[in-house]
């Protein structure tokens, strides 16, 4: 393979943005045929990388090849017809265009400019049927049917544009294994009929079982470029992440020491149950308890989240709180009885990116004491200094938008948030989805350290390892049912498969 | 069923539309005929150009508000140079349609260009257009050139006894030219495309500009036009024509089942939801007593329930796995 002509060469690229150097002399090469991981940190510049590729970005020096000869992008169009095409990580596709139209809008086979409907569907169920081994009923609207869905719709999109470079990025994040699986299988299919692949990720595992080479990033530098079946999961680890290892050793153990000393029922949920959204499920959380709510993506999960905040109203049942006795109807009474909900839409439902991190952390705070109770410039500075120093969020300038932070230093900020309100119960709604794996292994640590502190948590995750590692009790929802809920003595990975699985 | 689904507003605007007309047919005698149906067409004949480009705009996802003011400063650069200047109305209608189009371009551009809310960019707009009408005359101008007296007497006779006119003809053809442009054209899908999703549309690599830009050209071009059909309904030109028309053609869309917040509707619905309000308009003159107040009323009463159902229905999004 490294004898032959790489497809795409990327060579010594540099991207700066006000204040910020996201790229710093990264090279990167495509062979044809490969599926070609690119890695890193949140941060790390993988995202800025693909958007320089696309044609999103414009790249300040550096030279991008297209089989041996130099290409410029400065829109999509370019990047389009230099034959690259990407799958986002939010699926990028008109939800309100049918299927077959989010395939060939743009390139819509047309007679004498008028657009032939039939045939392109036609094209499009073959497209789907062909290539993706997909059966579609390709003229309802892409809205109808799961992200994983159209995810594949979005590569039949590309695919279609007679693409050299397929570029997919982080595409696993919100499929289940047999999605996942199936994308696999399409992706070695493509692999074989000569398509190149880079392929952004977070999960060890899965670049393991795909890739052929990997390129690491770290910081906006460039780690190195490795084989994939010669490097081992510590090296990879170590070189995307740079240090705190121990922290990935020292997390297993945390959850085993003492917990003995829960205290009393906080909340209480008899026979909570929306419509559409999950059945009703009896769940109770007691002072200082993690409790870890696991299943596949679509089991409810969120949906069990938002009636116990009072985000959703239920069409069953109620939530209780003993220690006072009322309920919760509202996500403003829920504030007040000291519960917080960090939601799993952190763009959408939590920051907001033109305010500063100092201000983000504020504002939770800010609504709970009322309008006209503003805290002083002083003590907020005072405040966000002390939580971006606990919860370790880079750049440790309370000043910066916060919108200008990576994934996982959002987060922190989001956490930040609410733990000044000082909650009795924390609903963490895949708190680490998409960010790195230090700043995850952080944000598993403050939940453990907290709850020893007497604070209750939810914690909901799609990562089994990372609900086990945290969590006292786990209650498992498949279905939008709950099915089982198991303690200490029984969590173990292949305990809480099987009663996903339904075994 | 699914595919019921995206139908179901313009099925029910459709349906409105008989139920209103039937019940009007059986209360008062004369109104079930051909010619009533066919004044709908006459009466309302600029309501439906208007409508049509505002359709455009509001399935990209837009709004534009100066289109009454564009439908006045038309009549009135009209009556101004037919009348005043003696110019022949094969100079004026083309100049004024230019007029009207280059005018929606200036908004369209600005709004993309400058990325400023279509609502407060169209808000400019509709004052500006407003405000240059009296720089022409403050008082009406009559027109009585022999060209737009025909245009306004013709009639186009059907089988039955009943009559087009002229404006009623235009208004079809420019339905039927945008089914075909919405639905047929590049241009058509990309405007759905971006009230889907103008982040996807950018990233899908389709000309967001030219068509964001263009979907205002339309909707001015199309404002002009129907000034230009209003003048030969009315024979006159005034800064005073037209007002608060933009919200009547809004209504219009809405009724016709397309959704404010872009991307999904048919330029048939807005040709019944013109068609809702004008059969309204005839109930209340069929029963003779009512004020025409009572118009205002029920279309208000439409709007609350249309947009209840559409929020009805966006939310029951079903997810329908393989």
């Amino acid at each position: 393979m490294s004898t032959q002509q790489p497809i795409l060469q990327m060579t010594r690229i540099h991207k700066r943005f006000p204040g910020v150097k996201a790229l710093t002399d990264v090279s990167l090469r495509l062979f044809p045929g490969e599926v070609h991981a690119l890695m890193g940190e949140n941060g790390a510049g993988k995202s800025t990388l693909i958007k320089v590729l696309t044609g999103v970005y414009s790249i300040d020096e550096g030279l991008v090849e297209m089989e041996g000869t130099a290409i410029s992008m400065r829109s999509p169009q370019e990047s389009q017809a230099a034959g690259i095409s990407t799958v986002y990580q939010e699926v990028n596709l008109c939800p309100n265009l049918t299927v077959a139209e989010n395939i060939f809008i743009g390139r819509e086979p047309r007679r004498f400019g008028c657009i032939q409907w039939k045939q392109m569907n036609l094209r499009a169920a073959e497209l789907l049927r062909e290539r993706m081994n997909l059966h579609i009923d390709v003229t309802l609207p892409l809205q109808s049917y799961s992200v994983a869905v159209q995810q594949l719709v979005a590569i039949a999109r590309a695919l279609n544009i007679s693409a050299k470079v397929l570029i997919l990025d982080e595409p696993t994040s919100s499929l289940d294994q047999n999605e996942v699986d199936q994308l696999f299988r399409i992706m070695r299919k493509l692999q074989q009929e000569g398509l190149s692949i880079l392929f952004v990720t977070h999960f060890l595992d899965q670049m393991y079982e795909i890739s052929d080479r990997v390129t690491i990033l770290r910081g906006g530098e460039l780690v190195g470029e490795y084989m994939a079946n010669e490097l081992s999961r510590l090296d990879l680890v170590l070189k995307m992440i740079g240090k705190e290892l121990h922290l990935l050793d020292e997390l297993p153990t945390l959850a085993a020491q003492d917990k003995n000393s829960l205290g009393d029922e906080l909340l209480r949920a008899e026979g909570l149950g929306r419509r559409g959204g999950i059945e009703p499920f009896d769940l109770a959380i007691r002072k200082g308890e993690v409790v870890g709510l696991a299943g596949l993506l679509g089991s409810g999960r969120t949906e069990a989240a938002r009636l116990l905040f009072g985000a959703d109203k239920p069409d069953f049942g109620q939530v209780i709180l003993p220690s006072t006795g009322g309920g919760v109807h509202s996500p403003r009474e829920a504030i007040g009885r000291r519960i917080a909900f960090c939601s799993e839409n952190r763009k959408t439902e939590g920051i907001i990116g033109d305010l500063t991190v100092r201000e983000n952390i504020i504002l939770a705070l800010q609504a709970k004491d009322g309008m006209f109770k503003t805290i002083p410039r002083k003590r907020q500075e005072e405040l966000a200094g002390e939580y971006i120093r606990m919860l370790n969020i880079n750049p440790p300038s309370p000043d910066q938008l916060i919108k200008n932070l990576s994934g996982g230093n959002q987060q922190k900020v989001l956490l930040a948030r609410w733990l000044l309100t000082e909650p009795e119960l924390f609903i963490l709604d895949e708190p680490t989805r998409g960010i790195d794996i230090g700043a995850k292994a952080e944000i598993q640590k403050l939940v453990l350290t907290l709850s020893r502190q007497g604070m209750s948590f939810l914690f909901i995750s799609s990562e089994l390892e990372e609900v086990l590692r945290v969590s006292d009790r786990i209650a498992i929802l498949r279905d939008r049912r709950k099915v089982k809920e198991i303690s200490e003595k029984d969590m173990s990975q292949q305990q809480i498969m099987q009663a996903i699985a339904g075994g | 069923m699914p595919l019921n689904r995206k139908y179901i507003p313009i099925v029910v605007t459709i349906l409105l539309f008989i139920v209103m007309f039937t019940a009007g047919s059986f209360r008062y005698t004369g109104f079930f005929s051909l010619q009533v149906l066919m004044n709908l067409l006459v009466d309302n004949a600029f309501l439906l150009i208007t409508a049509v480009g505002m359709s455009f705009v509001i399935l990209s996802g837009g709004i534009d508000l100066s289109v009454g003011s564009v439908i006045a400063l038309s009549t009135m650069v009209s009556a101004s140079l037919v009348q005043q200047q003696g110019w022949p109305p094969a100079v004026v209608i083309p100049l004024v349609l230019l007029m009207g189009a280059v005018f929606g371009t200036a908004m369209g551009a600005i709004i993309h260009y400058f990325s400023i809310q279509p609502f407060i960019v169209t808000l400019a707009g509709m004052f500006l257009a407003r405000g240059l009408c009296y720089v022409i005359s403050i008082d009406t101008i009559t027109i009585d050139n022999t060209f737009y007296t025909a245009m306004a007497q013709t009639r186009i006779p059907l089988p039955g006894g009943s009559f087009l006119s002229i404006s009623a003809v235009i208004a079809i053809l420019v339905v039927a030219v945008a089914i075909f442009t919405a639905h047929y054209t590049r241009f058509g899908r990309n405007v759905y495309a971006l009230g889907g999703s103008e982040q996807s549309a950018l990233l899908m690599g389709l000309p967001v500009a030219r068509t964001k830009v263009l979907v205002y050209t339309l909707s001015g071009l199309c404002s002009a036009l129907a000034g230009v059909v209003f003048t030969f309904y009315m024979l006159s030109g005034y800064g005073l024509h037209a007002v608060g028309f933009e919200l009547d053609t809004i209504a219009a869309v809405v009724i016709g089942g397309t959704l404010l917040t872009g991307g999904v509707g048919y330029v048939l619905g807005t040709f019944f939801g013109v068609l809702i309000q004008g059969v309204i308009q005839t109930i209340i003159s069929f029963e003779g007593t009512l004020s025409s107040w009572w118009t205002k009323i029920v279309i208000g009463l439409l709007l609350f329930i249309f947009i209840l159902l559409q929020r009805v229905l966006s939310s029951r999004r079903l997810t329908l796995k393989e």
